[in-house]
């Protein structure tokens, strides 16, 4: 994994160390909020609801048993005992004190962990796949190109005042779990002629004008990144339109100007860029991908796993949902759903981050990941250890086995937490996650994806989901209204509405309906929900959700 | 034509703690909405606001809030100030909470 060097380190104190005076000059009355803002959300700290919240970045959402431990005595020490995973791959904080958060921050930053550009207008944190350096399906692992990005785009003077906030994601395999083509910039790591290199998709983004990103490039030497994305950079820079703040997205710049005055651009900002790097980025690349080197993984016969599989019917289902394929083949990748039935989607507690940190430590050569789907991730496990993880994480109501089912939600923090929101997104997940399972339906329904947002800003990236479901406030009532057919994966797609919203107590009934519909249509259990959406249309849902309507027309 | 004035509350995030404060008559601050001032009047409104962000190093953000008056004083009317009132909806926790343990 990436470790920090001393330059780092020192950089990262003496950032820390400037915003204890900053904190400390705003609580004697020296700098005035307006001052100090700005100040603070340099350093993710933002203000809520009911108090602070810290964001703190997980860079393409890795981190270590050490890291992890941090994070959770960051939950119990400064905070009420938990942390939120989000799909950001940041952990938020959603109680600190003023006072308290240059402490949190000088912890974090003892275990290479920050909070830099995980709010305001540059460059945010750079996601990747989750299963990045494992996965069977993959290429090449994107992780250290995340790196390079992180190190040049940190603190890089050009990029702290955007027009708007900047999302890079990328992945090294075709199956996309990174949802590139929801970001300004996604990439995909390719090969051509035996090359490495990337496909460069812009103009994705969610949010109030949700759009699918189009290739920018096919095919773009990895020797190449650097400039390129400068390039890209550049273009949304000068073309991008700074008047209106909802209009200042690469999407927008994109789909006004046409994707094709955007690549001329950016080939001729590029011609002009690329000679200004002199190939020292090349060479941080390869010093960065030696720290990404893959375990020495262990071998062995997988029996014990077998057994389990064979005998115990609740690490079958388990190990039917929350495993995936290695790119070893005794090896799996455990995802541990942070998503136990009714409780908060992405939240967990410090002891339960403890936890999955030991089990890191002990069984996946110690490394942990963070999902843009909440969830936590022990990349590389060896299948014999399997039982023995299960039987600890039912100990700590972490073996829930529902990833990729219908009470995975994604669930935004909305109006319980959000100063944005205009509608809450917890109880919603909460009482539908609860709902299916009293039904005792979601494995016979299978995979399902449920996103959920408490305002347009799509944070619960709704409009990807393939039930997607908008918390919106009409006269004073929370009031939600659903997408179907939205699509995060490489065959992305944005969720149509199905028409008015529903009041806070007939969501959960109307998700229902929606299930019976695709329950009745789906032509076996092998047809997924999506598949089905895509055969039948909206009309039969729309159907079962407005009957009245249905009458009227008839 | 304008709307017609409704009443309102100035309410504020605690510099410190960042939790939900309302201004008061006196000049102070509250962390109970029933004990805030409720103020009817638009043109007093605007005035109340300046004298409570005059107190910036205390607070964060001050704000009027529709409110309507109760039998034990100002309520809010709608539901985003029911949930600064009282807490998240997902855990007992913020002014819930710390009600709980006086
Ligand atoms: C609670 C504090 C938060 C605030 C104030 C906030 C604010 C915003 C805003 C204003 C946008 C729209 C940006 C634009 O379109 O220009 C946005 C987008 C987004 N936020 Fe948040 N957010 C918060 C929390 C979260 C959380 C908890 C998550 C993950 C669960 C998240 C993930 C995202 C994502 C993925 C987008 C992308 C939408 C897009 O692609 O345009 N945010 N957020
Ligand atoms: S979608 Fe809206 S309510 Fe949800 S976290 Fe984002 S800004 Fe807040």
């Amino acid at each position: 994994m990436y470790k920090y060097n001393e330059f780092d380190e020192a950089f990262l104190a003496e950032r820390n160390a400037q915003f204890r005076a900053q904190v400390e000059r705003r609580i004697d009355g020296s700098l005035t909020e307006d001052e100090f803002k700005p100040l603070r959300l340099m350093n993710g700290v933002y203000l809520q609801l009911h108090a602070y919240m810290l964001r703190v970045a997980i860079p393409y959402g890795t981190l270590n048993s050490g890291q992890m431990r941090t994070l959770a005595l960051l939950a119990e020490k400064w905070d009420k005992g938990y942390g939120h995973f989000t799909t950001r791959q940041n952990i938020q904080y959603n109680w600190p004190r003023l006072r308290d958060l240059p402490d949190m921050l000088d912890a974090l930053g003892e275990v290479g962990l920050h909070a830099i550009q995980t709010s305001g207008n540059t460059i945010r944190n750079t996601t990747a796949d989750h299963f990045a350096g494992a996965a069977a399906d993959e290429l090449t692992d994107p992780r250290p190109y995340a790196e390079l990005i992180r190190q040049w785009s940190t603190d890089h003077p050009e990029f702290q005042f955007l027009g708007r906030k900047f999302k890079i994601a990328i992945t090294g395999s075709g199956s996309d779990r990174a949802v590139i083509k929801a970001h300004d910039v996604g990439l995909q790591v390719v090969e051509q002629d035996g090359k490495t290199g990337f496909k460069v998709i812009v103009g994705g983004g969610l949010g109030r004008t949700p759009m699918i990103g189009q290739v920018l490039r096919e095919f773009l030497p990895q020797a190449d990144l650097l400039p390129y994305l400068e390039s890209v950079l550049t273009v949304y820079n000068v073309l991008g339109r700074r008047d209106n703040k909802y209009k200042a997205r690469i999407k927008i710049t994109v789909s006004e100007n046409g994707i094709d005055t955007y690549r001329a651009m950016t080939e001729e900002a590029f011609m002009a860029i690329r000679g200004q790097y002199d190939g020292t980025d090349q060479e941080l690349l390869e010093e960065i991908k030696t720290h990404f080197a893959a375990p020495e993984f262990r071998s062995g016969s997988t029996e014990a796993f077998d057994a389990a599989y064979a005998n115990d019917p609740v690490f079958r289902a388990w190990a039917d949902t929350n495993l995936h394929p290695h790119r070893k083949g005794d090896h799996a990748i455990v995802t541990i759903s942070v998503k136990a039935h009714g409780a908060t989607p992405g939240d967990a507690t410090g002891e339960q981050m403890r936890v999955m940190a030991d089990l890191g430590e002990q069984y996946a050569y110690d490394e942990l990941r963070i999902s843009h789907q909440q969830n936590v991730i022990l990349p590389h496990v060896h299948k014999n250890d399997l039982p023995a993880i299960h039987a600890k994480l039912k100990q700590h109501g972490l073996a829930t086995a529902n990833v990729g089912l219908i009470s995975d939600i994604i669930a935004c923090p909305g109006m319980d937490y959000c100063a944005l929101a205009t509608a809450r997104s917890i109880p919603v997940a909460q009482e539908i996650a609860t709902r299916f399972d009293e039904l005792k339906m979601e494995h016979d329904i299978g995979h399902l994806q449920i996103k959920i947002s408490g305002c347009i800003n799509a944070c619960g990236h709704h409009h990807v989901g393939h039930i997607g479901i908008l918390g919106l406030d009409r006269a004073g009532v929370e009031n939600y209204q659903i997408t179907l057919g939205g699509d995060a994966t490489e065959t992305a797609a944005i969720g149509t509405r199905t028409g008015p919203g529903f009041a806070y107590d007939e969501i959960v009934p109307a998700v229902e309906r929606i299930v019976e519909v695709y329950m009745a249509q789906r032509e076996s259990a092998e047809e997924t929900f999506l598949e089905t959406y895509r055969r039948i249309g909206m009309e039969p849902f729309k159907a079962a959700l407005y009957p009245e309507a249905q009458k009227k027309v008839a | 034509m304008p709307r017609a004035f409704t009443p309102k509350v100035i309410t504020a995030n605690d510099l410190l703690e960042g939790d939900v404060i309302y201004f008061t008559a006196q000049d102070t601050w509250t962390r109970e909405l029933s004990e805030a001032e409720l103020i009817t009047d638009e043109a007093e409104a605007q005035l109340r606001l300046i004298e409570a962000e005059k107190q910036n190093i205390k607070i964060v953000g001050a704000y009027l809030a529709d409110a309507k008056a109760g039998p034990n004083g100002p309520e809010p009317t709608h539901f985003r100030e029911e949930f600064r009132r009282t807490g998240p909806s997902n855990y007992f926790h913020g002014k819930q909470e710390a009600e709980a343990n006086v």
